[in-house]
Order: structure tokens, then C-alpha cells, then sequence
């Protein structure tokens, strides 16, 4: 772990990041990573995709079977209330976490995709209009582009999609010429999936708000990387996906501003969702309840929790000091390979470097770069307009979390050579 | 040979390098797109066909290294065949990239197709060999897009 063999300046890296120095005891902390593939040592550079686990959550998940399973809410028995107490102590954690108002402002989904997909069919499908309009930008995940389609399609209103630079970022002037008050909704991911270019997403939600639009910010590539206080943005809707964040698969989270959940119907509905039920007439169960109908994602919920203490103890700062080290020393070396070219080569980006070489297609690099152990993504990151965009069918994409190493850019940067050597 | 030598083969490489038949024929008797979705590679093969006998196939599009090459070899191993050869050659090719292992099965001319056995290691990558195969067939059978000669 010696930074000494990069050219990397240093005081990147303060002397004192605590990531830095403990980075071997952090690596114990997730099991996975000493596996070998391939006959290799793992090196894993897919975490925009999921992040690998700490043992921690791995065993809330295992504890919560062995000794709390129950269905919660309305249990009178033991366990039952046990359960319901750490999955509501899981909520207020995701609270505190994004610094949301209140508890009840979050609501437990399958992930960031379910999430949008509420936001989008309960509020948009509810208050849009023929002739209303939505915007979105270039850079966003198919899940922040199709929910909004489809409500579109159903209501008559107008999809409208802010243009980036060559670079990847947003143009803010193109922006503010779509702003008019038929905006009703303006949905914009904080950190892009497949370029990890970060939007000004402070001045968007601001224009936004003085014509009166909604707001939704879809965090699931900022959430581990960056502090986030949805007060301070100001965002309506604020959407992430648990095993982006080192929890579990299929637990997201939807934070609503309060008055908004209220008046929103429910997105779907069953039991748990309501207060009671006769036959001529139901009566929904307040928020966030109103939106967890059926038995929910209980040991997700829990393990989210522990996922977000263990983000919460290396602390978030050092997090984004440490991945942003990486990610210079990753841009600076990878620049020295003759035609690789990198997408989204902006100085605000949050731990992703995109990518793709001259004649040799991303999806033989992600496979020559397999046989070296080293996990990347290679195709169309689920943002195919954004590939338009860009003018290419895929790009290979290398993305850290705080338990990567310099010495592992260093294996990527030789398996790459090896890459080109074989393809050329 | 390692199981990425396997994959990545001389021949390979050269028809990734220098595709060959790599065109598009103007007035098609049969024309198909396909698309694979999982790495964005896109491809148009398009064929001239007289009595029944394949006079001429080419391919268009962008992938990557497998499936252009698998392209570029089936447009080769194609031209001259009848339609029903053709379909045949098809099954055999699935069958080469799908079987396991490939003693199993008994492949017979042109032992070119052969080269595209090292795939079934990569189960990712099937696809890529296979779709210029796929998109050949679809145009056979008229699945897609058939261009009129008139």
C-alpha cells in the first residue's frame, strides 16, 4: 500500500486519511475480496454495479433468521416486536443518514429503480397533465428515464432532456431555456453510473424550485461516496439502492418530503398499507406505511442498517478523500495508454473512470481483463442515449470503493497493456 | 492453450483486424438486423440469393472481436452454400459453441467453425459469437426485415 510508487501527489491524501492507513484491516472486514478467480487475486472494480459486503452485514442478514425472524407491525408476540422495533430503528438510521426531517419521509422500496417507479406513477400519473412537462438530463439510468416515459405516455406529458458537454456535464445554460412554468418535474441523478461525472445538482433543484416543479434526485451512484443532506438540498424525492451503499440487494429507499407522501396515492396496495379494510370502504395507514404494502424486505432493512453504520464509522469524508485519490491516480495512469480514451473527464467526479480503447471493443477488454481477476463493466452501463451521446456502442468502466488499492489500478493498468498487446 | 488463448484465436484476431465481406450489398434478396443488447454490438447481414444457392453475403454494423469475427467467417463459409445447408450450418454452429465438451459431438466440414469452440468457456461471450449466426438465420426465414427487389 505504498503511495511512494505513484506519481500521485500526496497531498491528495492527507497524511492522517484514515482509510489510507488502515486499508488492510478494512480489507478484512469483507470476506470476498481474498477469493481468487481465475486462478487470480480478485481485484474488484465493479462497485458502481454493487458493492461487496462487510461481514457485518453479511451477519445481520444471517442473525436476523437465526434469532428475530417474524412478520412485523401489529405482532404481539416477542420476536414479532423485536422485529418491528430494529426494522423501524433501520429507518430512523437512513433518516439520520441523509438528514431527512423525519422517519417518515422514508419509505423502504425494492431498490432505486422501484423507488422512481413510485415517485413517477403515484405523484406523476396524479397530478401531470396533457401539455405538462418533465425534464430529465442525458446522463441518467434507464430507471430515471423510462418510469418518466411511461408517465408521459399515460398523461400527455412532455419529456425534455438536458444536453451535456462533450465532457459529460451538464449545460446549465441549456437548462435554464427549458425551464418554464409547464415544468412540473425535474428528475436528475447527483453522480452519473456511467461516467461518475457529478451534476451541479444544488443549482438545479434551486432553478427548479422557483418555478414550482417537483424535484427527484436519483442518488444511487452518490449515495456511498458523498455526505448527502436532503435538507440542505431542498429535493422533493431523494432515491437509492441499499447494495450500492455495502447493504443488501433488493432494499432502496424513497425519501418523500411529507406533504407531498400524504397527499400522493398509494402506489400499491394490499395489506400492511392500510388502517382497515371493509368491504365498501378502505382506509389507508399514514406514511410511510401507506407505501410497504405486503411483508417488506425485513432483513434488508436491518443489514441496510448496519451497511450505513459501517459507512458512517470510516466516516464519509474520508471516504470521498481516499476514492477521489484513487480515482486521479487511475485517470492519471490509464492517460499514459496510447489511444484509450476516457469518457467524462471533468475535475467533479465521484469514483468512476469510463473508458474505451482504440479498435478494441469494451467487451474484449472486460473479458482479457477477467483473466488478470480484474472485475470491470463493459457495455452500455444501462444509459444507452447517454452512449449516443458519446458516440460509442459501450465503454469499459473501472469504479472504487475505499477498500480498493493504488496496487490494484497498478494490476488493472498492466492487464490493460496486456489487453492491447494481445488485441493489436 | 489458456482458456483466453482459446477464445482470442489467430484467426480470430485477423478476421476481427480485416472482416472480411464486410459491405453491404445494394438490392438484397434478404436482409436482417441484429442487436445484442447485453454489449450494444449491432450488425446488418445482408444476402443475394439465386435458386436457392447463396451468391453473395456480406455484413455490416459494430461489435466486438467475437462476434465480428464470427461474422466475418460465417459470410466466407457461407457464400456458395445452398439455403438448406445454410440453416444446417447454423445448427452446427450452436451446437460448437454451446456443447460440452466438444468431443461430444461430431463436426464435420469446415472445421473453421471450430475455432469458436474456445467460447463455451466464456458463457458471457456465447451470445457474441452467435448473433451474426442468428441475424443470418432470421434473414433466411424472412423473421425480419425483407428487402424487396423490385
Amino acid at each position: 500500500m505504498k503511495l511512494e510508487t505513484t506519481n500521485i501527489d500526496k497531498s491528495l491524501l492527507k497524511e492522517k486519511n484514515k482509510i489510507y492507513h488502515n486499508i488492510d484491516k478494512i480489507r478484512e472486514d469483507f470476506p470476498i475480496l481474498k477469493q481468487k478467480v481465475r486462478g487470480k487475486t480478485l481485484v474488484y472494480l465493479d462497485n458502481a454495479a454493487t458493492t461487496q459486503k462487510p461481514k457485518i452485514v453479511i451477519d445481520a442478514i444471517s442473525n436476523y433468521y437465526l434469532t428475530l425472524n417474524s412478520n412485523i407491525h401489529r405482532g404481539v408476540h416477542f420476536l414479532s416486536e423485536k422485529a418491528t422495533f430494529e426494522y423501524e430503528k433501520a429507518r430512523t438510521k437512513v433518516k439520520e443518514f441523509i438528514n431527512a426531517l423525519s422517519a417518515s419521509e422514508i419509505v423502504f422500496t425494492r431498490g432505486a429503480t422501484e423507488s422512481i417507479n413510485l415517485a413517477a406513477f403515484s405523484y406523476g400519473l396524479t397530478y401531470l397533465k396533457d401539455g405538462d412537462e418533465i425534464i430529465i438530463s442525458t446522463l441518467e439510468h434507464h430507471a430515471n428515464i423510462v418510469p418518466w416515459q411511461e408517465v408521459c405516455r399515460r398523461t400527455g406529458a412532455k419529456l425534455k432532456v438536458i444536453p451535456i458537454s462533450n465532457n459529460g456535464e451538464i449545460l446549465l445554460e441549456k437548462y435554464y431555456e427549458l425551464l418554464n412554468n409547464k415544468v412540473k418535474i425535474v428528475a436528475v441523478t447527483q453522480v452519473s453510473n456511467a461516467l461518475g461525472v457529478k451534476t451541479p445538482i444544488d443549482e438545479i433543484i434551486k432553478k427548479a424550485k422557483e418555478i414550482g416543479a417537483i424535484t427527484l434526485v436519483d442518488g444511487s451512484q452518490a449515495i456511498p461516496h458523498l455526505k448527502i443532506d436532503v435538507q440542505s438540498l431542498g429535493c422533493d424525492f431523494y432515491v437509492f439502492s441499499g447494495h450500492k451503499v455495502y447493504g443488501p440487494t433488493g432494499i432502496g429507499v424513497l425519501y418523500g418530503k411529507a406533504d407531498l407522501l400524504e397527499k400522493m396515492p398509494p402506489y400499491q396496495t394490499g395489506g400492511d398499507m392500510i388502517r382497515s379494510v371493509t368491504f365498501e370502504k378502505t382506509i389507508y395507514n399514514d406514511i410511510p406505511m401507506k407505501f410497504e404494502a405486503g411483508t417488506p424486505n425485513i432483513e434488508g432493512a436491518i443489514a441496510l442498517q448496519k451497511a450505513i453504520e459501517y459507512v458512517e464509522n470510516l466516516n464519509i469524508e474520508e471516504i470521498s478523500e481516499y476514492e477521489d485519490a484513487l480515482l486521479r491516480y487511475c485517470e492519471e495512469k490509464l492517460s499514459d495508454i496510447p489511444d484509450l480514451i476516457i469518457y467524462g473527464r471533468t475535475p467533479c467526479k465521484a469514483a468512476v473512470v469510463s473508458f474505451d480503447i482504440k479498435d478494441i471493443h469494451p467487451h474484449d477488454i472486460g473479458t482479457i481483463l477477467d483473466s488478470e481477476g480484474v472485475a470491470i463493466r463493459a457495455g452500455h452501463h444501462c444509459a444507452q442515449p447517454l452512449m449516443q451521446r458519446l458516440g460509442v456502442s459501450a465503454t469499459a468502466r473501472a469504479s472504487f470503493s475505499f477498500y480498493n488499492t493504488f496496487e490494484e489500478i497498478d494490476i488493472l493498468y498492466q492487464a490493460l497493456l496486456k489487453t492491447i498487446k494481445l488485441m493489436k | 492453450m489458456s482458456d483466453l488463448s482459446q477464445l482470442y484465436q489467430e484467426v480470430i484476431l485477423d478476421h476481427n483486424k480485416s472482416p472480411r465481406n464486410f459491405y453491404k450489398i445494394e438490392n438484397p434478396t434478404n436482409f436482417a438486423e441484429g442487436y445484442n443488447p447485453l454489449c450494444g454490438d449491432h450488425i446488418y447481414v445482408y444476402l443475394k440469393i439465386e435458386n436457392n444457392i447463396i451468391k453473395e453475403i456480406s455484413f455490416q454494423g459494430n461489435g466486438c472481436a467475437i462476434s465480428k469475427s464470427s461474422a466475418s467467417l460465417m459470410t466466407t463459409i457461407l457464400k456458395g452454400k445452398t439455403v438448406s445447408e445454410a440453416k444446417d450450418l447454423f445448427e452446427k454452429f450452436h451446437k460448437i459453441i454451446t456443447s460440452d465438451p466438444l468431443k461430444d459431438i461430431e463436426i464435420e466440414e469446415p472445421s473453421k467453425l471450430k475455432i469458436f469452440a474456445g467460447v463455451r468457456e466464456f458463457p458471457t461471450r456465447i451470445k457474441c459469437a452467435s448473433l451474426a449466426w442468428h441475424t443470418m438465420f432470421n434473414a433466411l426465414e424472412g423473421k425480419a426485415e425483407k428487402i424487396s427487389t423490385e
